[in-house]
């Protein structure tokens, strides 16, 4: 209680938060006009952001429309096998009543109009579901925010959630163009007229124009408002499942992703960095290797040295002769273990209360020797994309182009500019597919290495390509936390009091602090706490905090973010406790949701399909997790077996509310990878450090779900009129919850921390 | 000068022997299906057949292949025709980001040629490519299927 009263951001909860948070955006004010003075202008005129050639025609900053009908639709966020490529064009052709069948795709260029208004505001200190005034007011400003800094940024689950919008309005506004083109060819009015499938159509004589005719005329057209959007029952495109439009290139080896942009003459770079955490370059001598086949310069650049060579091959050959010296910083020790027994060290502060509701504190300290005290840890995690970082740049006079695959244009085009000391204006970034993202390719560590290379050799290109090696040992990692729970139960076995004290670091202000020079990880940051608090079990009394405990290691946003671990948290908790009241998991849970039906549907979905009341073969067990992230529900069942040792997932059940659907299939896909993305992480993930170096390096001991030991998967997707929820991230989160779950049922040993395979199983095993 | 056949084409390359076939192909020849994921082997990206054998390329220095026959990703489609593999993989919607898949094909496409009804656990044991994306149910479903193509 009254270690609780000293805490300036805890109690009196709201007041002390509000207040934070009003300093917390003034502050993001001045970072703004920070990026403002640094450039980067707007250009909303279509003709320049589309191009359209002598045939076609734009209509807005989305869609031009050639000649022969064909739409071709600017999308301005990364493919990285999300599907967002063919998701957004979707549903702007919905809107626009176009044929699915002529849309074509550009990737949009880098402009303030593209912006994506959700991601930012998601990291801000209030729950979800908090409709408060101040939660609002936070939301719009970080909108407002979001397009000032012009933030077109592809991660969070947010692109269609940030999408939907204005590809729906883009869309709208352009049918009505054609149709006010139309009305004036055929002396009607445009209210008299519809649209059809790529045409208008004049029901009155029957005449019918295609889109592709009228493009022209209609790209003169100014509307005085945004025309009204079809109802959802109208849908034709959205909610069908639509092939791909990316695939076809994709198995014939024609998609281009940025290890294969090739441009004439160009050279290809390889780079190290030092070994251990926060350590530096002090030496190195470029005449050692010079004289290398197809050597032509070695350079420091930012975080390391790279080696410029006529091929990748003689690049890494050379890097890997040449001797560098380093300052091992001030963390030549860092380990993991002395990590974790820090975190438990803090774990006597206190930390930033982000959901404080009734009064568990209070309970718990008068509850005494009653109090439950369960300690969770999850390791740092590689994302390990299957393309490893690279990135090609070229200055020719005082023009520099960026080809890279990123999930951040916007900010790479801001720090390309920065490293070469350009304008933004003669800073052209040029996105490829993304060989995989997961957070990762946000990063802008590798485009100020391809700037600084290029800057080396004038007008010739050079491709930066790391190694798998500098890829997993130079990540931004997802960062190991700790969680330290503390509850009350009543007479039933149901939770009363609940309080998580989290501990590690600030991921969005860790990469902040990259971005910008004048980023701080001392603000609140949503994600540590992103699947602790806010959870839709009724919990009466219920404190989730944060406290910050800084590492050397960089951290980033890995699938899921705070989702990815939390989820694991607060899901096997909730596990431990249905258990320990002699509960079934799955009733014990949907006694918890009877005020939540939307999240009671989606756990009904899944015990039904896995038939959970019937249970599992013999030799196996079953275990179930239910989660909300990004927008969209899911709950997962999890049947597991020991093969010998380890553990070994049989199967998966899923069930999803993602709101509106736009594609089922990449839903369906979106679960599939998600679930692998968390079950590899779960069972063998993990990055562990001793004197201060990652004591992993490449996949031989960075081990992954291969076809032998996938499960086989079911989704379920559950009809929802609900907002479009997103789909990359939250089919990661409840899987580590499952199959932890599903090993205390068969083995009663209760994991409390990851990998799984890192457990002794044998000593328990059925 | 090293000579070998290239999807058909001989093809003469002027680099040190012991360069690994990948960079090869990706860098000298400028055909860039063919994908970096590892450098030692363990993930498949780099897949390619050599005399109709899928082989991994990223640690195959280019002197092994000397008058061999090489076939990538490029080469394995009858003119506009694609390889039932590549249809099959169209059919299920399987890639994600894609960059495996290229590696993957090749994978399969030399099992298929060996064991043209795969079952389950030959499809495990001779498949061992990594998807990070998770696309592997999905590939399963396109192998049986390009096998009853």
């Amino acid at each position: 209680m009254a270690r609780n009263k000293k805490n300036a951001e805890g109690k009196p909860k709201s007041r002390a938060r509000r207040r934070f948070l009003i300093g917390s955006t003034i502050a993001a004010g001045g970072l703004f006009v920070g990026w403002q003075l640094l450039g980067g202008g707007a250009s909303t005129d279509p003709e320049t952001l589309l191009s359209p050639g002598a045939d076609e025609a734009a209509l807005n900053a989305w869609v031009k429309i050639a000649r022969d009908g064909t739409v071709t639709i600017a999308v301005p966020r990364s493919e990285m096998g999300q599907g967002i490529h063919t998701a957004l064009p979707m549903i702007l052709a919905e809107e626009l009543d176009a044929d699915f069948d002529r849309v074509e795709i550009i990737d949009a260029k880098v402009d303030r109009i593209y912006v994506n208004d959700v991601m930012l505001p998601e990291g801000f200190p209030f729950g979800p579901h908090d409709e408060s005034f101040i939660a609002r007011q936070a939301r719009a400003t970080g909108r407002w925010l979001s397009g000032v800094i012009a933030v077109q940024a592809t991660g969070g689950s947010t692109s269609v959630r940030a999408g939907w919008q204005p590809m729906r309005e883009a869309g709208a506004m352009a049918r009505e163009m054609l149709k006010q083109a139309a009305a004036t060819r055929l002396g009607t009015s445009a209210a008299s007229l519809k649209t059809e499938r790529g045409e208008v159509v004049d029901p009155a004589s029957g005449r019918r124009i295609g889109y592709g005719e009228l493009a022209a005329d209609a790209a003169n057209v100014k509307l005085a408002e945004v025309p009204p959007l079809r109802d959802p029952s109208q849908f034709r495109i959205i909610g069908q499942p639509k092939q791909r439009l990316d695939i076809p290139a994709k198995v014939d080896g024609t998609a281009t992703f940025g290890i294969d942009v090739r441009l004439p003459d160009m050279l290809f770079a390889a780079v190290k960095h030092p070994p251990v955490v926060g350590a530096s370059v002090t030496r190195f001598d470029p005449a050692q290797v010079q004289r290398m086949p197809g050597v032509v310069k070695t350079v420091a650049v930012p975080g390391g040295i790279a080696v410029i060579a006529d091929s990748t091959w003689r690049a890494k050959q050379a890097i890997e002769a040449l001797d560098i010296e380093y300052d091992l910083g001030e963390t030549p020790d860092f380990s993991t273990d002395g990590l974790f027994t820090s975190y438990e060290a803090a774990l006597s502060e206190d930390g930033f209360g982000y959901q404080d509701d009734g009064e568990a504190v209070e309970m718990l300290e008068a509850a005494g020797s009653n109090v439950l005290e369960m300690t969770y840890r999850t390791p740092f995690l590689a994302h390990a994309p299957m393309e490893p970082m690279n990135c090609t740049a070229r200055i020719v006079d005082d023009r520099l182009e960026v080809w890279a695959p990123t999930q951040a244009p916007s900010v790479s085009r801001w720090i390309a500019a920065g490293q070469a000391d350009m304008d933004e204006d003669k800073v052209t970034v040029n996105v490829t597919y993304l060989g995989g993202g997961f957070g990762r390719r946000g990063e802008p560590d590798f485009i100020r290495q391809a700037v600084a290379c290029a800057m080396a050799v004038p007008g010739r290109g050079v491709q930066v390509v790391w190694s798998r090696e500098e890829d997993i040992r130079q990540d931004t990692y997802r960062p190991a936390t700790l969680a330290h729970f503390r509850i009350t139960t009543d007479s039933e076995g149901y939770p009363v009091a609940w309080a998580n004290k989290l501990v590690g670091p600030s991921t969005s202000g860790q990469a902040t602090m990259r971005y910008i020079p004048f980023g701080s990880d001392a603000g609140p940051d949503r994600t540590t706490v992103d699947g602790a608090a806010w959870l839709p079990y009724a919990i009466p009394n219920m404190r989730v905090e944060h406290i910050l405990s800084r590492v050397p290691v960089r951290i980033g946003f890995w699938r899921s973010v705070g989702h990815s671990q939390n989820a694991f948290y607060s899901e096997a908790v909730i596990d431990e406790l249905a258990h320990a009241a002699g509960k079934d998991p799955y009733a014990y849970r949907m006694h918890l949701l009877a005020d939540s039906p939307r999240y009671a549907k989606v756990l009904q979905t899944v015990a039904r399909m896995a038939d959970w009341d019937t249970g599992a073969p013999a030799g196996r067990a079953r275990g179930i997790a239910l989660h909300e992230s990004f927008g969209s529900i899911v709950a997962q069942v999890a049947e597991v077996s020991l093969d010998g040792s380890q553990p070994r997932v049989h199967r998966v059940w899923c069930a999803v509310d993602a709101g509106i659907v736009i594609n089922p299939d990449t839903i369906v896909a979106q679960m599939q990878g998600g679930i692998v993305y968390g079950l590899t992480a779960a069972l063998y993930g993990e990055i562990t450090f001793a004197d201060g170096e990652p004591q992993q390096s490449n996949f031989p001991d960075y081990e992954m779900i291969r076809l032998s030991t996938m499960p086989t998967i079911e989704t379920e997707i559950i009809a929802s009129t609900e907002a479009p929820g997103g789909a990359g991230e939250p089919g990661t989160p409840p899987i580590a919850p499952a199959v932890t779950n599903a090993l205390f049922a068969l083995t009663g040993q209760r994991a409390r921390d990851l990998p799984l395979s890192r457990h002794d199983w044998t000593t328990t095993g059925s | 000068m090293i000579d070998f056949v290239l999807n058909g084409e001989t093809v003469s390359v002027d680099v040190e022997p012991d360069t690994p076939l990948l960079w090869v192909i990706r860098d000298t020849l400028g055909k860039t299906g063919t994908k970096f994921g590892c450098g030692v082997a363990a993930c498949g990206a780099c897949t390619v057949h050599v005399d109709g054998v899928a082989t991994r390329t990223c640690v195959l220095p280019v002197e092994a292949v000397a008058s061999a026959s090489v076939t990538t990703i490029e080469g394995i489609a009858a003119g506009e025709t694609r390889h039932r593999v590549q249809q099959a993989w169209i059919d299920e919607q399987v890639p994600q980001c894609g960059y495996c898949q290229s590696g993957m094909i090749m994978a399969v496409t030399a099992l298929l040629a060996e064991n043209p009804s795969p079952t389950d656990a030959d499809i495990d044991d001779a498949v061992t490519n990594i998807c990070r994306c998770g696309t592997y149910s999905r590939i399963r479903s396109a192998i049986h299927r390009a096998a009853r193509a």
